[in-house]
């Protein structure tokens, strides 16, 4: 049988492997993006491993509603992505520094 | 309350407050008018109520006017009490005041030559001198009817604003404004001590009252004070000493008599009436009221007659060297508030008071006949450039003459009673310092002699040294000036009559008190047995026989054989010096009051203020923001990845501290 | 080695190779297939461990939908790629570190004993996972299940609004302005007197 901590470790090898991804392609907005559906992914692996091993149903419920959020946060962070390419005719992060204000 | 004695102090504030705010309205005539309508009303009841006192001898008369304030049980009043000395004072304050009044329309008639044409101040300049020589009488009259401290210290304080703005009067004139500066700065000094010396009478008395304090007097001789370490001071000893030092401001003592010559700068009515006759004599007024606290401090008693003693001997040589006419009178004055100050630190307050009486009457006639000649001379004031002015000014000279022969004390003249019976008193007197003081006295007659009559025949007699434009217009005073001359000449002759009822006579009886081993002014009352003996007592006494030398000697010198003179001043060239000097008393106070000061204002003004106060705390604090904020706007990249780099940086920093902790 | 120990550790490796190579490739849409190989293989191993309808759940929405948004918005837009990956290897020391760190840190967190649960027992199945689910979310879970719908619907209303735009240029018919039509606003009847015959001719 397979231990629990196998499964959190690899949720946590997945987790900083996205980090990693943040660090690296910090221009690329959308690889950006899709390292926070990484992590998100490495959470609900946590999630579900939790449950299975407790014998909890609950953590797949959690992880039901994670990835609704994760469903609209996708769609709203590609929506908002499509707008600023439009508008500025780049995604490059790099020429995105209006938060500074 | 009898309105007269509303009337005294009121009438001339009234004068002054139309003439003050009026005057450009009512002209300069209605000014002069009203202000001496004024005065004249209130020497007329000054008089009445003098009748009512010395004469029908009546009941002293205590009573508050109106209560300004009651804080924590003290009452801030103003009240009038009046008695014998009081009534006195006002018959001095206000007869001088009106002769002043008077002499002024002659002596201000063409002031606006003294201001240029730009300025806006001598408009009404007449009008404004006016309003103030009432306002003074007013703060004079004021302070001598107070019956509490803090109408005292009113009509102390307002006599020094008067005084303040008179000697500055000619605003435009930088030496008059240097003037009026020190003159209030060093009465500041002196007023701090009189303000500690009231604080202290009313910590431990409890009230602001003059009755209740004397009443108290005795036990606060029993108190003890500590004010540096673990010496304990008469609390009694303190506040008289803290009250002399306010008196010393005033009256112009050593140290701080420095201020009275430098107010000569001011116009010479005043100098008569403020500087001369009446509010520096605020001082010795102010003992004599308070002589039963004096009484039962021989220590603050010493002090006064040592210091008394110092400034009557020393600032009399001063004189000698003088040139200005004004200042050689100035000196005079000083050295005759010393004699005064003898009297009250040998407890013959009588004796002090009659010496302000008729010192105010021949040195108010020597200075408003110091200003005919100065009107004469066209406002020059320098006695080298005088002299033979007898035969142009007959009336001026006579009034000089003797005011000058009542100033050294000469038999008959009323000051020779006054200041005999202070030397009298002073050889009596069993205090320590009195023996020093008898010594400076004696010697002061001689010097106070030799100085008068060099003054004297340098400006009436000796060639004339004038130029002739000055010569062709010299002619005798107008009467509005002569006037006042006359007048004054007459109580400076006929006011030692006196001598009687108030120095050795119980003029003030109840109202000054003289313990009883110091009763220096008994004595004298035990060995006076009426005018005539008195006078030829005199004749026999050293204080005659000195004062002829004096006279003798400044004949001998300035008239006979003028070279003496400076001979004299060559081979004492040190002493001159020191005497041109005024003892360095001014270089003193330059030197370290001044500009320590000045390098203490500058310490604090460096350091405290623009190094910490500017530099650390306001800029400081500015200036970290500031670099704080340019440093911490670089975190503000607006970049996304570096807020998401901070984030996991932060959560690895929390998971390491998890990890170490947990 | 059992034939599910077997499976997990080839889908984790899987899993992690796909996952590193998303973060690794040149191409966005690389990357995007890359994403879809992950999430594959995290779907078997959530099957794995027995949470089946999340499984199906994950290939059916997330490859399905999701993935295909991003491939969909990846190839809409005209990315220059040479620009995006430029400061990828001066940037690859610190991802590294860390990343090292953070797996060490939670290695340390992970491998303590508190986390050493026992294999869960094998339990009579009598409900599907599915049917286990729903009976949860309807019941405990139903408001936080209604906020969820609010969120993909304000999801979907934010991105038309986003996107959404007017183009002046294109040409599109107004139905209701065809409709409202009348003979007047198209026809004009104009009234001519009639001409004369040229005499002579």
């Amino acid at each position: 049988m397979i231990p629990l901590t196998h499964f959190l470790v690899l949720g946590a090898i997945l987790f900083s492997i996205s980090v990693a991804g943040i660090f690296l392609n910090r221009k690329n907005i959308i690889v950006l993006l899709m390292c926070i559906e990484l992590m998100l992914l490495a959470v609900n692996t946590n999630f579900i491993a939790f449950s299975h091993y407790l014998g909890d149903i609950s953590g797949q419920v959690f992880v039901f509603f994670i990835l609704t959020v994760a469903a609209a946060e996708a769609a709203i962070g590609l929506a908002i992505l499509v707008v600023v390419f439009r508008n500025r005719r780049t995604i490059n992060v790099q020429d995105l520094d209006e938060m500074k204000g | 309350m009898d309105p007269v004695y509303l009337l005294i102090p009121f009438a001339p504030l009234l004068g002054s407050i139309i003439a003050g705010l009026f005057g450009g309205r009512i002209g300069r005539k209605n000014s002069h008018r009203v202000t001496i309508a004024g005065v004249a009303i209130s020497f007329i009841c000054a008089a009445i109520v003098f009748k009512r006192f010395a004469i029908d001898g009546a009941e002293p008369f205590n009573a508050t006017l109106y209560q300004w304030a009651l804080s924590d049980g003290i009452s801030f009043q103003v009240g009038f009490l009046i008695d014998n000395l009081t009534a006195l004072m006002m018959v001095v304050v206000t007869f001088v005041s009106l002769m002043v009044h008077i002499y002024t329309i002659g002596y201000m008639a063409d002031d606006e030559h003294n201001w240029p044409e730009y300025s806006l101040a001598g408009r009404n300049s007449y009008q404004r001198f006016f309003a103030y020589i009432s306002l003074f009488t007013f703060s004079m009259l004021m302070l001598v009817m107070a019956n509490n401290f803090m109408q005292l210290f009113f009509g102390w304080e307002a006599v020094g604003l008067v005084s303040y703005l008179l000697i500055g009067f000619w605003t435009t004139r930088e030496s008059a404004i240097y003037a009026n500066l020190k003159a209030f700065l060093v009465n500041r000094v002196g007023d701090f001590g009189f303000l500690l010396g009231i604080a202290t009478i009313l910590m431990y008395a409890g009230s602001l009252d003059y009755m209740p304090v004397f009443a108290q007097a005795e036990e606060m001789a029993h108190e003890t004070i500590n004010i540096f370490g673990d010496v304990q001071w008469s609390v009694i000893t303190v506040a008289c000493i803290l009250l002399f030092i306010g008196a010393m401001g005033k009256s112009a003592q050593m140290p701080l008599h420095v201020w009275l010559p430098d107010s000569m700068e001011g116009p010479t009515p005043i100098s008569a009436l403020i500087h001369a006759a009446t509010m520096v004599t605020a001082g010795i007024f102010m003992v004599a009221r308070m002589s039963p606290l004096f009484e039962l401090s021989e220590v603050a008693l010493s002090f006064v007659l040592v210091i008394g003693a110092l400034t009557a001997f020393l600032m009399g040589l001063v004189g000698i060297v003088q040139n200005d006419i004004k200042r050689v009178i100035a000196y005079s004055t000083l050295s005759q508030l010393g004699y005064m100050t003898v009297g009250l630190g040998a407890s013959a307050y009588a004796a002090s008071i009659f010496h302000l009486m008729t010192h105010a009457f021949f040195k108010a006639l020597l200075f408003l006949a110091a200003g005919s000649v100065i009107i004469a001379m066209h406002h020059e004031q320098d006695i080298r450039k005088m002299g033979g002015l007898r035969k142009y000014m007959p009336i001026t000279y006579v009034t000089s003459l003797i005011g000058s022969l009542a100033l050294i004390g000469f038999p008959g003249f009323s000051g020779f009673f006054s200041k005999d019976s202070i030397i009298e008193a002073v050889s009596l007197s069993t205090i320590p310092g009195a023996g020093f003081a008898y010594w400076a006295v004696l010697l002061g007659v001689f010097v106070t002699a030799f100085y008068s009559f060099r003054m004297f025949f340098l400006v009436f007699h000796t060639e004339e040294r004038m130029d002739d434009h000055t010569r062709s217009h010299l002619k005798e005073s107008p009467w509005v000036v002569t006037l006042p001359l006359v007048l004054l000449a007459i109580p400076s002759v006929a006011a030692g009559i006196y001598i009687d009822p108030i120095v050795v006579g119980d003029f003030f009886k109840g109202v000054i008190y003289v313990e009883h081993e110091h009763g220096a002014i008994h004595h004298l009352t035990e060995h006076f047995h009426g005018l005539v003996p008195f006078v030829e007592h005199g004749l026999m006494a050293p204080p005659f026989w000195l004062a002829m030398a004096g006279l003798v000697s400044a004949w001998f010198i300035y008239i006979r054989k003028p070279s003496i003179a400076d001979a004299t001043a060559r081979r004492f060239n040190g002493l001159y010096r020191l005497l041109l000097n005024k003892y360095g008393f001014d270089d003193f106070n330059e030197t370290v009051f001044g500009a320590g000061f000045r390098k203490i204002g500058d310490l604090f003004s460096n350091i405290g203020d623009r190094l910490l106060i500017d530099g650390l705390v306001v800029n400081g604090a500015a200036k970290v923001v500031a670099v704080s904020a340019s440093v911490l706007r670089h975190l503000q990249t607006g970049y996304l990845y570096h807020y998401s780099f901070a984030m996991i940086l932060g959560l690895v920093g929390l998971l390491g501290w998890f990890v170490l902790n947990g | 080695m059992t034939f599910v120990q077997f499976l997990f550790y080839f889908f984790a490796a899987i899993q992690i190779l796909a996952a590193l190579r998303v973060i690794t490739v040149r191409n966005p849409v690389h990357a995007a297939l890359f994403l879809v190989l992950t999430f594959v293989s995290a779907a078997c191993l959530w099957i794995l461990m027995e949470a089946e309808f999340l499984g199906l759940l994950l290939v059916l929405v997330y490859v399905g939908a999701v993935m295909v948004l991003f491939l969909f918005v990846v190839m809409m837009l005209d990315v220059n790629i040479a620009e995006i990956r430029e400061g990828f290897a001066s940037y690859a020391p610190a991802a590294l570190v860390v990343a090292v760190i953070m797996v060490i840190e939670m290695g340390m967190v992970l491998t303590h004993r508190i986390f050493n649960v026992r294999p869960p027992l094998e339990k009579a199945s009598d409900v599907s996972n599915t049917e286990a689910i729903g009976r949860v979310m309807y019941t405990d879970y139903v408001y936080p299940f209604e906020i969820a719908a609010v969120v993909l619907l304000v999801a979907i209303i934010a991105a038309i609004a986003l996107t959404l735009r007017r183009r002046p240029e294109t040409k599109y018919q107004t139905p209701i302005e065809q409709i409202r039509v009348r003979r007047n606003d198209r026809v004009r009847l104009v009234k001519m007197k009639a001409e004369k015959k040229e005499s002579g001719s």
